[in-house]
């Protein structure tokens, strides 16, 4: 099958339905499991004491934020060169989970920071950009609301994402210039040596799979409801003449 | 060409005379940093401090100030409409537009600038640098503030949405602007920021009229 059949609404309505059950509870399962060995079997760092262990929501949830947008990019591309509906729906969709995960990201560090930095906030690089990304969800969110023509919300969301997308990694380099920080650096590379240590790679691994199905599902089924909304506001139209 | 320059004196004509607005933008920017020292205090080494980073979020929202009018008087009245249809490319037009409110908002701002920044203490050092980053910071916010208010045409009450659109869009040019002048006060290199920031300038203007111009055309299909 290809993946072009999912433009039919019809036809993503049909798999959407058939493969939400088993991929909420796989989501829910991972993320239980993850947090569960994260929380109570793993050591407390040497360092960081039992803090380092808000590691499991912060790293996937940050890793949620950016790459939702990445999607919703990738959607509106998908929506403004070939127009299927359901593209663009789901690019709607994702924009509010992506946004909670930025607010989760950021609140959890400021939780962990607050004993480890001595500070909620600290005006760092990455704090900055996430704070940025936030804002860009928001722009992004409140345009899709503001246009009442479906199809040119479409349009003109598509384009705020792509142009936004240039603007935000201009962002990210800028406040590095701007600013040097105090987070570290990331959590899990390519680079082996640089990842964290193996007790905790593993239970953080299960939890970004856990958050990623997670994601998927909540945008399969955010999509579904807008492809819902569609249908009744075009029984309405139709009633209404 | 003529269509080019028409268009352009058409735009100033209209930004000048009938309450355009030109001169709004810069009293906005006076009233703005006559308002730090009563937020801050009077102390001198606090505003030298500030000043460079007041200056270009000052210099921002002015900017933003006349930006939900770029297109919507004549998308409104129709005349985008007659605009479209001349022989003039949509992007030349977003460009003309852009350039006729660099010139009636960015180019007052960069007169008064230097006096504002004496006002807030700003080292004689660091003038020439606020002038030369304002200069070649704000086309960015004026090009930048065109693709907004293209994207934000036709929506009731958009001046706010444009604000909330736009102003991410402006967090590297303030970050490059400020650090130009920050850096000439402190004694640093401003020239490495400067060069970020022309950059910024010129990407902006080389891309962004193609963006809007996509925009206006999907908004006026």
């Amino acid at each position: 099958m290809s993946i072009w059949e999912l433009a039919n609404p019809r036809r993503f309505m049909a798999l959407s339905g058939r493969i939400l059950p088993g991929l909420s509870w796989a989501a829910g399962l991972s993320i239980g499991i993850a947090l569960v060995w994260g929380f109570f079997f793993t050591p407390d760092d040497y360092q960081q004491g039992s803090t380092v262990k808000i590691l499991f929501i912060h790293v996937p949830t940050a890793f949620i934020a950016i790459n939702a947008w990445l999607m919703m990019l990738v959607a509106s591309l998908i929506w403004l060169i070939r127009r299927h509906h359901v593209s663009a729906l789901a690019a709607r969709a994702a924009a509010p989970v992506g946004a909670v995960m930025t607010v989760a990201a950021l609140m959890t560090g400021a939780i962990w920071g607050q004993p480890m930095w001595g500070t909620w906030w600290e005006w760092d690089p990455r704090l900055t950009s996430f704070l940025i990304l936030f804002i860009f969800y928001l722009g992004y969110i409140a345009l899709w609301q503001a246009v009442e023509d479906p199809d040119k919300a479409a349009d003109l969301t598509s384009v705020l994402c792509l142009v936004g997308s240039v603007f935000a990694l201009l962002s990210r380099y800028a406040v590095l210039f701007w600013n040097q920080g105090l987070h570290q650096g990331a959590s899990l590379s390519i680079k082996q040596e640089d990842n964290v240590a193996d007790v905790f790679f593993y239970p953080l691994v299960l939890s970004i799979t856990g958050f990623v199905l997670l994601f998927v599902a909540l945008v399969l089924l955010r999509t579904r409801t807008e492809i819902r909304l569609r249908r009744v506001r075009a029984l309405m139209l139709r009633e209404a003449r | 060409m003529t269509g080019a320059r028409a268009l352009l004196g058409r735009e100033l004509r209209l930004a000048i005379r009938s309450g355009g607005g030109a001169g709004l933008g810069l009293a906005f920017f006076l009233i703005l940093v006559l308002l730090v020292p009563f937020g801050v205090g009077p102390s001198g080494t606090v505003l030298s401090a500030i000043a460079p980073g007041m200056l270009w979020i000052g210099a921002l929202l002015a900017c933003l100030l006349s930006l939900d009018r770029l297109f919507q008087a004549d998308f409104e009245d129709g005349t985008l409409d007659i605009l479209m249809m001349s022989r003039l490319p949509l992007e030349a037009l977003v460009a003309i537009k852009a350039i006729a409110h660099w010139l009636t908002t960015g180019l007052p701002l960069l007169i008064a600038a230097p006096v504002l920044g004496a006002t807030l203490h700003l080292p004689d050092a660091a003038q020439p640098w606020l002038v030369a980053s304002l200069a070649l910071g704000t086309p960015a916010l004026s090009f930048i503030g065109a693709m907004g208010a293209a994207l934000t045409l036709g929506i009731r009450r958009g001046g706010l949405l444009l604000s909330l659109l736009v102003l991410p869009l402006y967090v590297p040019t303030l970050i490059f602007g400020a650090a130009t002048v920050s850096a000439a006060a402190t004694g640093g290199d401003p020239l490495a920021a400067l060069t970020f920031l022309t950059a910024i300038t010129l990407a902006s203007i080389a891309i962004l009229p193609f963006a809007a111009a996509a925009t206006l055309r999907l908004q006026l299909s």
